[in-house]
């Protein structure tokens, strides 16, 4: 392997080379530095005579004396079944003093895309127990479902109760896949990390879950691979040893900070505010690894959390975001000061893949029109709010005041149930149609007549009692 | 894409540089937009600048690895598709590789690079009928015999447009593959099945028509406030989850064309995955037929190769322009052309043009026009009538409309589907918002209307038009003092528009019978609704007090004529219901 002594500029994490054999786009570079530490980079631009080199760790000491060698090959990533139960840091490297890795297979961190025609819808419900999602805003299986936060907010309380959680009711009848967590951490204090690690620890979890840490004090350019080396894990589980695997990656906002430092070293043309014009094919190039094979046992479900600067869902991360994934769960800020737990607005929340989900056979017959029903009546609470503020209850109509009334009981009945609570979608959907027989049944445009007849109960406040008990 | 030309092999020329999708090579002799084969592996690509010795290469697939050095082929051709039987039923990427004989080349579930395959079966022999005989004077673009495509099209083979044309003097009929000749002409030229075209030029056709006959949708609000001609184009832009793509697999569903082509350009796996998993189940309301007997799906999403997204949309238009030469009513729908305008940006930055507004190409306009350019209702050379009709959602960021792509768009299509996130939060469903929405064909399209559905249609649309314009005035003003402050009449329009959004502009697109609603149903709802109000008005004019009249229990039933199946009899019903209830309050 050629070592070349000729880097000619360092700047910020980019070192250019000079070469005299062709290197591979994309290649793996490994930089000697004086006091013999080795720095890992990748190929971010290759000519005839010299390359660009973007380095992962940072490029403090590197100077043009420093040795480089080009590896021949792009970046893979070590896999096995003995990943189970083990800690990395960002570039996969173990860190929880455990035995080395013997790999099984080593595999590009890029990932191929998925063919289309490969693909096999999802349509498997998951249960995460927790109503706002499970009946507002359904999470299937090889979805890709991210959290839209903020800082000080409690995602992390809500990505560990789905991981908690999370499972496919008809499983425990029989049907034995194994199930997996992978997770990524970009940039997350340590604190927060140790929120993650102390609550697998907690529930067992960690011996079914991968975990790579790149904390706040870790380079910054090498949280742009970490999500693809657990996203290679996550297809090697998935797709070689059927393994469902819920993959959460956090914080999204720390990797896009990351693309826009690389981008800016390069003094690219930026896109919109800084950010890089390519952060949408990048970011699909994370997101898109989600899914289902059609004949294949296992899939990925991605849970990405994000944190959106000044609270603002067109700031490019979440935009770009959600443009890419199949819905987005807002955490919200108010609703969290009022002590609403998990703080879910449902109204900008979506699943996308939801009415495959759902329904007879699935969840239930009147799933759907439920959730229509629930959406469309605090979207009407939620506007009448503004109007009494400025006129009053009493000015309103006594429709209005019903629908005002709805709004607060949803909030505090429907959505507030607490990290702990793990509600089946039975109770999720009678505690629903305990809040819609609070509205006069002609209000009920959205739902099927005869589900009306069946589940429609004025005046009765036993359901929700019955599922309070249960937990 | 097309194959026939790529053993043409030219000079060849060798990398220079490599940077993602962009490549520069040296010591190639080739053209403008020629397609190139790169590196070891042969990754396709296209030449997108010549600078002196120096060319740049758009690469349409994976680069990671390529090295400079690597030797550059030119085929000598430029980008084309491969046309001919076998386009429908089908699903390709960007640049027309069919997604199910890659998978079975690759025997993988995911796309490898370096694997090319052709358009069109050129093994799978098609039933040819010759309609020309011996002796006939055939010109390019005449129609010279049928082959029964898919269960609902005949596919017209014709004189390819570059073909000079003479007297026909040997014609085959039976069974051949796409490039046997099945007509041969005195002049040595022999036709096949089998035509390709560059992708980057459109189709000549005869003179351009002012389109008369609407796309018929079967979406209440598209069909009865915002028509789309055959022929025309629209554009339908809005945050990311307001509806675009539901709209466009709507219209891709519903829609009166007789052959639908589909670009995913940029957009999610699990969408197309979905389009390939219903539409083999689901009938054509037309024809009864299934739904992907009439379509072709083009699928370059957001994780495969930028580059081959950027050629996606001009794949697609030239297919559909190939089936209205055969005249034929295409609709292509292209979800999403922001996809496309980002592939464009993303090459400009990397040859390190010069950008111009957010970083978008000078150019970024006149490609948008181009290619919207290429939709129309014309008269085909060979005589017959076709059309391609254009709609491309856009997705602009962060919803704002005053974008570069949103506002270029603007400027060039005439029906405008204005998306809005306020009402897909509500679940208000198609979340088109009646006050930002337009089309320009409304009034040429309304003899159309008045012929085949209800001589009223353009007066009963004004009252609609009308008392949603009232609504959002009175909005206002019940925004500051509550809805009981206003007069009673008032009032009685507020509910009156509130049965119009509900029960009209919504349609739950998951809804089996709501999913697609007829012109006719789509006359009678505005119909049903125009009769609740004048029954009503009468009601107030005879003293009877609004809060009486809103609450009969007749009226909230308008909210269910979208679902209901056999609404003729329903409709009816609501109706002498209604005015017994109003009436009996007063006489
Ligand atoms: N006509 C409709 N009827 C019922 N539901 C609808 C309708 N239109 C949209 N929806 C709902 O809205 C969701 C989002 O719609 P869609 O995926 O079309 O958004 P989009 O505008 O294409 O977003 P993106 O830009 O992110 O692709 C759908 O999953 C569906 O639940
Ligand atoms: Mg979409």
């Amino acid at each position: 392997m050629k070592e070349y002594k000729t880097i000619t500029e360092v700047s910020g994490p980019l070192v250019f080379v000079e070469t005299d054999e062709p290197v591979g786009y994309d290649e793996i570079v490994e930089i000697e530095t004086g006091d013999g530490e080795t720095r890992r980079g990748q190929v971010l631009e290759s000519t005839s005579d010299h390359v660009a080199v973007q380095v992962f760790e940072s490029t403090q000491g590197i100077d043009r004396e420093c040795s480089v060698r080009f590896l021949g090959e792009t970046m893979k990533m070590p896999v096995t079944e003995e990943l189970l139960g083990r800690v990395l840091d960002g570039t996969g490297r173990p860190i929880d003093g455990g035995p080395d890795i013997v790999p099984d297979e080593r595999q590009d961190i890029v990932g191929k895309a998925i063919n289309p025609v490969s693909r096999e819808y999802p349509r498997e419900f998951i249960q995460t127990g927790i109503s706002a999602i499970d009946g507002m805003n359904t999470l299937v299986r090889g979805q890709k479902l991210p959290l839209f936060s903020a800082s000080g907010l409690p995602h992390n309380d809500l990505a560990l109760q789905i991981a908690r959680q999370a499972e496919v009711p008809e499983e425990d009848e029989g049907e034995d896949s194994e199930f997996a967590v992978v997770f990524a951490a970009m940039g997350i204090t340590a604190e927060e990390a140790n929120e993650f690690m102390d609550d697998f620890e907690r529930t067992g979890a960690l011996e079914r879950s991968v975990v790579f840490l790149n904390l706040a004090d870790d380079p910054a350019v090498e949280r742009t691979i970490t999500p693809r080396l657990a996203l290679t894990t996550a297809e090697y589980l998935a797709f070689e040893k059927g393994y469902h695997v819920l993959t959460i990656m956090t914080d999204m906002t720390n990797y896009c900070e990351a693309l826009r430092e690389i981008g800016a070293a390069r003094e690219e043309v930026p896109g919109r505010r800084g950010y890089p014009g390519y952060m949408y094919t990048d970011l699909a190039g994370l997101y898109e690894r989600a899914g289902r094979i059609e004949g294949v046992e296992g899939s990925i479900t991605q849970i990405p959390i994000l944190t959106m600067p000044s609270d603002d869902d067109t700031h490019p991360i979440p935009d770009l975001t959600g443009y890419i994934t199949e819905g987005q769960i807002y955490v919200d800020r108010d609703l969290n000061s009022q002590g609403t737990r998990p703080p879910i607005y449902v109204l900008p929340s979506l699943s996308r893949l939801m009415d495959e989900g759902i329904g007879e056979g699935l969840t239930r017959e009147d799933h759907g029109d439920v959730s229509d029903q629930l959406y469309a009546a605090y979207a009407e609470g939620e506007d009448l709010r503004d109007l009494v503020n400025i006129v009053g209850r009493e000015a309103l109509s006594e429709r209005d005041n019903k629908y005002l009334d709805f709004a607060d009981r949803f909030e505090s009945e429907f959505v507030d149930q607490g990290y702990d609570t793990d509600r089946t979608i039975e109770e999720t959907l009678s505690i629903g149609w305990d809040l819609l027989s609070m509205l006069p049944e002609e209000e009920l445009n959205r739902i099927d007549e005869e589900f009306i007849e069946t589940y429609y109960d004025a005046g009765s406040d036993a359901t929700i009692e019955a599922a309070e008990a249960d937990d | 894409m097309s194959q026939a030309t790529s053993t043409d092999v030219r000079e060849d020329g060798v990398i220079e540089s490599v940077s993602g999708p962009v490549v520069t090579a040296t010591g190639l002799q080739a053209r403008m937009n020629d397609v190139v084969y790169v590196g070891e592996e042969g990754l396709m690509g296209e030449i997108i600048e010549i600078e002196g010795d120096l060319t740049t290469i758009q690469v349409y697939e994976e680069t990671s690895d390529v090295a400079p050095g690597e030797p550059v082929e030119s085929t000598g051709a430029p980008l084309s598709v491969d046309l001919g039987p076998g386009i429908l039923d089908n699903i390709y990427d960007g640049v027309q590789r069919p997604l199910e004989g890659l998978e079975e080349k690759m025997d993988s579930a995911f796309l490898d690079r370096g694997v090319d395959a052709p358009g069109i079966d050129v093994e799978k022999t098609w039933e040819f009928t010759p309609t020309v005989e011996q002796g006939d004077e055939v010109t390019a673009g005449d129609i010279v015999g049928t082959v029964p495509e898919t269960e609902s099209i005949e596919h017209k083979v014709m004189v390819p447009p570059d073909y000079e044309g003479g007297e026909v003097v040997e014609t085959n009929k039976g069974n051949f593959t796409v490039d046997e000749t099945v007509v041969s002409l005195d002049n040595g030229e022999e036709i096949t099945m089998h035509q390709e075209w560059p992708v980057r030029q459109s189709r000549p056709a005869g003179d351009k028509e002012t389109p008369t006959d609407p796309l018929v949708t079967g979406q209440r609000i598209l069909d009865g406030l915002f028509p789309v001609a055959k022929g025309g184009t629209a554009a339908i832009p809005g945050p990311f989850g307001s509806g675009k793509t539901v709209t466009q697999h709507q219209l891709a569903k519903w829609a009166d064309a007789d052959i639908v082509v589909y670009v995913g350009c940029g957009e999610r796996g699990n969408e197309m995955t979905e389009v390939i998993e219903d539409f083999p189940d689901l009938e054509d309301p037309k024809t009864g037929k299934p739904l992907m007997s009439r379509t072709s799906l083009i699928a370059n999403t957001s994780n495969m190769p930028v580059a081959a997204r950027e050629s996606s949309v001009y794949t697609g238009i030239t297919i559909a322009e190939y089936y209205r030469d055969m005249g034929y009513d295409v609709a292509l729908m292209a979800d999403s052309t922001s996809r496309w305008a980002e592939a464009l940006r993303e090459i400009s930055s990397r040859l390190e043009e010069m950008p111009g507004e957010e970083g978008y190409p000078a150019y970024l306009g006149a490609r948008l026009s181009e290619f919207y350019e290429r939709a129309g209702y014309y008269q085909n050379a060979n005589g017959t009538e076709g059309s391609v009709t254009v709609v491309g959602a856009v997705s602009p960021p962060g919803g704002d409309f005053s974008e570069p792509v949103t506002q270029n768009t603007l400027r060039i299509v005439k029906t405008f589907w204005a998306l809005d996130a306020d009402l897909a939060e509500r679940r208000h469903f198609p979340a088109i918002n009646w006050d930002e929405s337009y089309s320009l064909y409304r009034d040429q399209l309304d003899p159309w209307f008045q012929s085949e559905v209800a001589d009223d249609w353009p007066e009963i649309r004004q009252w609609v038009i009308d008392t949603l314009d009232e609504e959002s005035e009175l909005q206002e003003i019940v925004q500051l003092v509550g809805q009981d402050a206003l007069p009673a009449d008032q009032q009685l329009t507020l509910e009156v528009a509130r049965y119009i959004r509900e029960s009209y502009l919504q349609q739950n697109a998951l809804h089996d019978v709501d999913t697609y609603c007829e012109p006719e149903k789509t006359y009678r709802m505005m119909q049903a609704i125009k009769s609740f109000n004048d029954e009503a008005f009468d009601a107030l004019d005879a003293g009877v007090p609004v809060d009486e009249i809103t609450d009969i229990d007749a009226a909230p039933r308008l909210n269910r004529i979208g679902t209901t199946e056999g609404y003729e009899e329903f409709v009816g019903e609501i109706e002498e219901d209604i005015e017994e209830q109003l009436r009996g309050m007063y006489q």
